[in-house]
């Protein structure tokens, strides 16, 4: 039988090479418009609000970020609360794994002016400043949202990137700081020790978040991570680019640290306070510190995303987690700063020895060491973020 | 003709010609076969890479909230390579070290499977085949364990002073390359396996017999008969192995990264498609062009 093949030549690879290119070119020119601006109005994206209608709403979150019932893991107290209370159906969905990563997955649809499908989504300071700058966010109503109004932490008022608090609200917030494991070293106390103590060498891991590795730096060189100058942003950066090529620091990390931390891989990092929370509680030689020159304050942030339908809804869900004894419901779980005022009263009740844990509830001159990173746009947040990631090796 | 004009016709229908081939349908049936996977090349690969292509060019001062216009910036290309050359040229090292390991290892092992294993050759199969089971980045974060400052691992080396004191695994090119070298070793052994599997015995002991030592054995009869299956799975291992960032991001460091790491960056968190365009048809071009320089000195045809 003959086969209706011909055996495949070095000639026939060549001109199928030939052809993938001359389809490349046609493609080229196919493709030849571009990518238009993703860059959005703000009233020219709002879909009309059905809440009036539909007792409905999406609701994306980060991965045990909710409190659940020690017996049922299905149930959240604090949520079924809310469904109870206002008859509003959520739909709880923990999709947000990583903010670069989230952008990605619904960057088209907001771009386009679509619907994502959620009406509230989680993200950090510096995405939520992302979308704010691009106009992808819903303006809240402040007259829906008196808990807010009365008992949001002052610290996190008026932040560089929606000076007028509408349309980011915070869910949780955290310090970004030193972290260290007391078996495997001494006490730290300052960025600079960390970064060039001998016998921390090769053992010192910072974080592949810019603003909060950065900010620490920025600040332990006496500037103002909220209002600083590119120059002061080199200087630091250098400072950083030093310990990387003395090998003093190991690695860069998102979450990953903890795990090595708490085996001892790694002795000192720059750490989240709410990882450092609970590992302190399998290890309490595993500590927390806010650096003398000071830690950075950041958020993830209740945001209302365009085309979103249920945006009254969406409002109402974020007054009830304001509510100072819902609030420390959810503080009780979750173990990163409570956002408000007022909770630390309700925690009293629940679990008094969380209430005085300054890493939940953090007084009065902790959080004055405490800034938020200055709000960059695109152009600033390229190019520094292209500095950094080329320290940190990419 | 005589032959022919031999042939009663009397009972013609009897003897008609055997049916002529119809050669319409037949030569369509193979592309009717090949379309489904077409269609799918073309959609999920095709057309994604030509918008990689276009992206490749547009004009490095874009941004995300005005858009890219395509100016044909060849530019991003040369940019690019000078931003991120240490990275790319660390890709093909750390590849090519763990290609050498994986050989070394692979060889041997898909031999003794192949010809050695008798009864016990399915499991060993088996064997091969099941960490692939679990996910890529479970079986790379066991190697973190594995490989941990506090671990057995380290602490024997340490005994025996192949590490100093405060000598570590993790975290340095070594952890890097023994991770690529893992993760894409099946790649390479079970084509091995495929061609050596049909190794005739009888072609070794013809060779011994005629007084070749071993080595000469091995060197004309059973790596001839392996050539398309190591040519096969040094490919399938080199590739991936050079674009992963896997290895690089959780057993390295900086001082590690592959240039995998740095498209991933300029994709999801730089935000520089062009700039992560441009690196990842470098990529496609170096490693083609290593390909092709490898088949020819290989020569063979049988595997393209």
């Amino acid at each position: 039988m003959r086969s209706a093949f011909r055996p495949l030549t070095r000639r026939g690879l060549l001109t199928g090479t030939l052809g993938s290119a001359a389809l490349l070119a046609a493609g080229g020119t196919l493709a030849g418009c571009g990518t238009k601006g993703a860059q959005q109005t703000e009233a020219g994206c709002v879909s009309e609000d059905l809440s009036g209608t539909e007792k409905k709403l999406a609701f994306s979150n980060w991965p045990q970020y909710m409190d659940v019932d020690e017996d049922n893991n299905a149930k959240r107290p604090s949520l079924d609360g809310f469904v109870s209370k206002t008859g509003i159906q959520v739909t709880y969905t923990e999709d947000v794994n990583d903010n670069n990563e989230f952008f990605g997955k619904v960057q088209n649809q907001l771009a386009a002016c679509q619907s994502t499908g959620r009406d509230v989504m989680v993200l950090t300071d510096w995405m939520a400043a992302r979308m704010i700058r691009l106009g992808w966010l819903q303006k809240l109503d402040k007259a829906k949202l008196p808990n807010v109004e009365a008992n949001l932490l002052p610290s996190l008022r008026n932040r560089p990137f929606d000076v007028d608090n509408h349309l980011a609200v915070p869910w949780q917030s955290g310090l970004a700081g030193l972290a260290y494991n007391g078996r495997v070293t001494s006490e730290i106390r300052t960025v600079d020790e960390l970064l060039t103590r001998p016998d921390l060498k090769g053992k010192v891991t910072a974080l592949t978040e810019m603003r909060d590795t950065m900010g620490l730096l920025l600040m332990s060189n006496g500037h103002n991570p909220s209002d600083f100058t590119a120059n002061q942003f080199d200087d630091a950066l250098n400072k950083l680019k030093k310990a990387v090529s003395s090998g003093q620091i190991r690695r860069f990390t998102g979450n990953d640290y903890a795990p090595d931390l708490a085996k001892g891989d790694i002795a000192a990092c720059i750490g989240w306070s709410g990882d450092i929370v609970q590992l302190g509680f399998d290890d309490e030689q595993i500590k927390f510190v806010v650096p003398e020159s000071g830690a950075t304050l950041w958020s993830d942030n209740m945001l209302v995303p365009n085309r979103a339908t249920h945006k009254a809804n969406a409002e109402e869900l974020i007054n009830y987690y304001y509510d100072p004894a819902v609030a420390a419901q959810l503080a009780a779980y979750v173990n990163y700063i409570c956002p408000v005022q007022g909770a630390q009263a309700e925690m009293e009740k629940i679990d008094p020895e969380l209430a005085a844990n300054p890493l939940i509830f953090p007084d009065e001159a902790m959080l004055s060491k405490a800034r938020v990173f200055m709000a960059l746009d695109e152009k600033q947040e390229r190019e520094y973020e292209t500095k950094f990631q080329q320290v940190i090796g990419a | 003709m005589s032959a022919l004009a031999h042939v009663p016709t009397g009972s013609g229908q009897s003897a008609s010609p055997p049916p002529a081939a119809r050669p319409g349908r037949h030569r369509l049936l193979p592309y009717l076969l090949l379309l489904p996977g077409a269609a799918w090349l073309f959609l999920f690969f095709a057309v994604p890479l030509l918008q990689l292509a276009a992206a490749s060019l547009y004009d490095p001062d874009g941004s995300l909230s005005t858009g890219y216009a395509l100016t044909w910036a060849f530019g991003n290309y040369p940019t690019a390579l000078q931003a991120y050359w240490p990275q790319f040229g660390r890709s093909f090292l750390y590849a090519g070290i763990a290609l050498v390991l994986a050989l070394l290892m692979g060889y041997p092992l898909a031999y003794a499977i192949a010809q050695k294993a008798g009864r016990w050759k399915n499991l060993l199969l088996v064997c091969v085949i099941a960490p692939m089971f679990t996910s890529f980045l479970v079986r790379t974060l066991a190697w973190k364990t594995i490989l941990s400052d506090n671990g057995w691992l380290v602490g024997l080396l340490r005994d025996v002073h192949l590490l100093g004191p405060d000598g570590r695994l993790l975290a340095t090119p070594v952890a890097v390359v023994l991770g690529l070298t893992y993760n894409f070793l099946p790649f390479l052994v079970l084509p091995l396996y495929a061609s050596l599997e049909r190794l005739d015995y009888r072609l070794l002991e013809a060779s011994s017999d005629l007084y070749a030592s071993p080595l000469k054995t091995f060197r004309r009869v059973t790596l001839p008969v392996s050539m398309p299956g190591l040519i096969a799975g040094t490919l399938l291992f080199f590739i991936p192995a050079t674009g992963d960032y896997i290895n690089a991001e959780l057993l390295g460091t900086p001082n590690q990264y592959m240039i995998g790491n740095v498209i991933d960056s300029a994709f999801l968190v730089r935000l520089d498609y062009p700039q992560g365009a441009a690196l990842s048809f470098l990529l496609m071009s170096a490693i083609l062009a290593v390909v092709f320089v490898y088949l020819r000195r290989a020569g063979t045809e049988e595997v393209l």
